[in-house]
């Protein structure tokens, strides 16, 4: 299982199924060795906060060369200022991969589900490989896929809430339903939720707050890659299925047989 | 509907009846709930909440950990002009305080701009003195203009506009308003509010809601402490930021709470809220409003400001000089809009930072 069992997105192959975030850190020194220890391939950085005039305090210097840049749109309210965040991050060398969030909440941080599709629909039209984050609802995540969204991404939770999988049953139906891959992100504050949602066949998560703010973010990365490879196995093992049905006797229907 | 039906609401409600009145028991109900009322919100700023302060801090410490992480925002103010007609009693830039007063040129606005760009900083506040004749809207367009080509976020601090003037400013890279009601008790404000456009209470409480609507991404308001009572301060701008909270959802709604620092030819604060007042105030403000941003400047003590990072603030000003054209001086003058308490650089401020265990954040926006 191990070998062949990789995260594909756009056409790039990844052996870890755990992404990470760069921003709420003590320190950006702490990035790389967070990166080592959680065995994180991708990680992901809002465009507005890359200041390549501040030298050694640039977070791109402190993230490894073999880790794919995973650029968001933070801070983007419409589709239109997506749009063009992406199309700066390329130019400014950060790769095709964009993690598109188009928000317009401030308190909660709720994605615009209207202003990614359009967003979603333009950008992989230019060859981008499109990771929309979403308020989980199984029609959009269908006409993402059909606009060429590489993964969908929808929200655990509230983005830092720590609440876990609340929105476990609609994310049920998207894994269920859409043939691309399906990427939990924001509100995972635990390990064990963490394994849940690759439990439930999510392809992979995207963890930021819970390691970056830990008292030992290194160490909460590691955790966190034990139970994202866990939860993989558990759901390629397909154990623990619940049962609706009772196994052992049938009081109701066992007079039928007699 | 605006902030003011909210305000006349309060007209006649009994703060003092009602600050007694809280209990032991409210307060401990107020510390259980994650989603607090205004009635909660009541109960942690009144006296009764006092002997709770630690529980208050590390709940504080722990909603700014999760919503902002281990970061601290810094900024820093640049000042392009003291002119000003207002007579306000607890500013040292009134009308009445005789100084030579200055307004930069566009030349000088750039070198301030390019010497605090210098230290590293990427977000800062333009703040001027009320006197649209000295400073029209044309000059504020082009000095925010010159601002951007050194700074990633651009607030003002300046008099109120209507939205038309603010959409202008906006469009020219100004990305944030500050506008601080002083006072949100109305004969308060009368009193320290002597002559000058100023006076008008309404212009002035409204100014958050028409920024908004012109399109800034973030405003910043607050009540200065010192003046009108302290407990109902806080709770009115705790509430006027719930209030743009709700009806802006898409603006970032951020609070400070300035304390009344000594200013030449400027009137002794009347009500003063002590430091531990302070730390319940702030500690109250971020339970009440979890996403809130809470910025201290200068005006605090350097020991008082490294102990406030742990207690809900995400952001500090660093570095800063309160008068016109002060990053250019060789010395400091006499005629800043208060006396600066913090004096420490840029650079001392960051290391500080660092060893509290957080990172600090130069730039987390960018007009793009």
């Amino acid at each position: 299982m191990e070998a062949k069992d990789k995260l594909i997105l756009g056409k790039r192959e990844f052996s870890s199924r755990l992404l990470t975030g760069t921003g709420k850190f003590a320190s950006n020194e702490v990035i790389a060795p967070m990166l080592e220890a959680s065995g994180s391939e991708i990680i992901t950085v809002a465009l507005r906060r890359i200041d390549q005039g501040a030298g050694d305090d640039n977070i791109l210097g402190h993230i490894p060369n073999q880790t794919t840049l995973l650029p968001n749109t933070s801070g983007a309210r419409t589709a239109e200022e997506a749009v063009r965040i992406a199309r700066i991050a390329r130019q400014a060398g950060c790769g095709d991969f964009i993690k598109i969030e188009v928000i317009t909440d401030m308190r909660y941080l709720m994605p615009d589900n209207q202003e990614t599709l359009k967003a979603t629909q333009i950008l992989a039209d230019e060859g981008f490989i499109v990771l929309p984050y979403i308020m989980p609802d199984l029609t959009l995540a269908y006409r993402l896929q059909d606009a060429g969204a590489a993964a969908v991404m929808p929200l655990g939770s509230p983005i830092g809430s720590n609440q876990g999988i609340r929105t476990r049953p609609i994310i049920e139906l998207i894994i269920d339903g859409v043939e691309i891959p399906v990427i939990v992100d924001a509100g995972i504050g635990k390990p064990s939720q963490a394994a849940e949602a690759m439990e439930m066949g999510a392809d992979a998560v995207l963890v930021n707050t819970a390691i970056a703010t830990s008292e030992d973010p290194i160490t909460a990365g590691a955790a966190f890659s034990m139970a994202v490879k866990a939860g993989r196995m558990a759901y390629k093992t397909e154990m623990g299925q619940e049962s609706v049905e009772a196994q052992a006797s049938s009081p109701l229907t066992g007079f039928l047989r007699g | 509907m605006s902030f003011l039906t909210i305000i006349e609401a309060f007209r006649d409600f009994d703060f003092e009846g009602h600050f007694n009145a809280v209990t032991d028991q409210d307060v401990r109900a107020a510390l259980a709930k994650d989603r607090l009322t205004q009635k909660d919100f009541l109960a942690l700023l009144s006296e009764q909440a006092a002997p709770h302060l630690e529980t208050m801090a590390s709940k504080a410490r722990k909603l700014t950990l999760q919503h902002f992480g281990r970061t601290m925002g810094l900024y820093a103010p640049i000042y392009i002009s003291d002119y000003c007609s207002n007579h306000c009693t607890y500013c040292g830039f009134n009308s009445t305080n005789r100084f030579n007063r200055r307004k930069l040129t566009l030349a000088e606005v750039e070198t301030e701009a390019r010497l605090l760009a210098d230290t590293g900083i990427r977000h800062i506040i333009l703040l001027t003195g009320e006197a649209p004749a000295k400073t029209p809207l044309t000059y504020l367009e082009a000095s925010v203009t010159v601002m951007r080509k050194y700074f990633s976020s651009v607030s003002l601090e300046i008099f109120p506009m209507d939205e038309a003037e603010y959409g202008v400013l906006n469009k020219a890279g100004a990305d944030s308003l500050t506008v601080y009601q002083e006072t949100y008790d109305r004969e308060v404000y009368k009193q320290v509010h002597l002559s000058g456009k100023k006076r008008d209470y309404d212009w002035r409480l409204l100014a958050p809601e028409r920024g908004a609507r012109a399109g800034f991404r973030s405003i910043n308001i607050g009540a200065l402490f010192g003046l009108g009572k302290i407990c109902q301060e806080a709770f009115f701008s705790g509430i006027h930021a719930r209030f743009l909270e709700h009806h802006y959802p898409n603006v970032e709604i951020g609070l400070s709470i300035p304390r009344m620092r000594k200013a030449e030819g400027a009137i002794d604060p009347r009500n003063i809220l002590d430091d531990p007042g302070f730390v319940q105030f702030i500690t109250a403000f971020r339970l009440f409003l979890p996403k809130v941003g809470i910025s201290i400047s200068t005006r605090e003590a350097p020991e008082f400001r490294d102990k406030l990072v742990h207690l809900g603030i995400t952001r500090l000003s660093a570095g800063c000089k309160t008068d016109v054209g002060g990053y250019a001086k060789e010395t400091d003058t006499d005629t800043a809009q208060f006396q600066i308490s913090d004096e420490r650089s840029v650079d001392q401020v960051v290391a500080m930072i660092r060893q509290n265990g957080y990172q600090p954040v130069f730039k987390d926006w960018d007009r793009i």
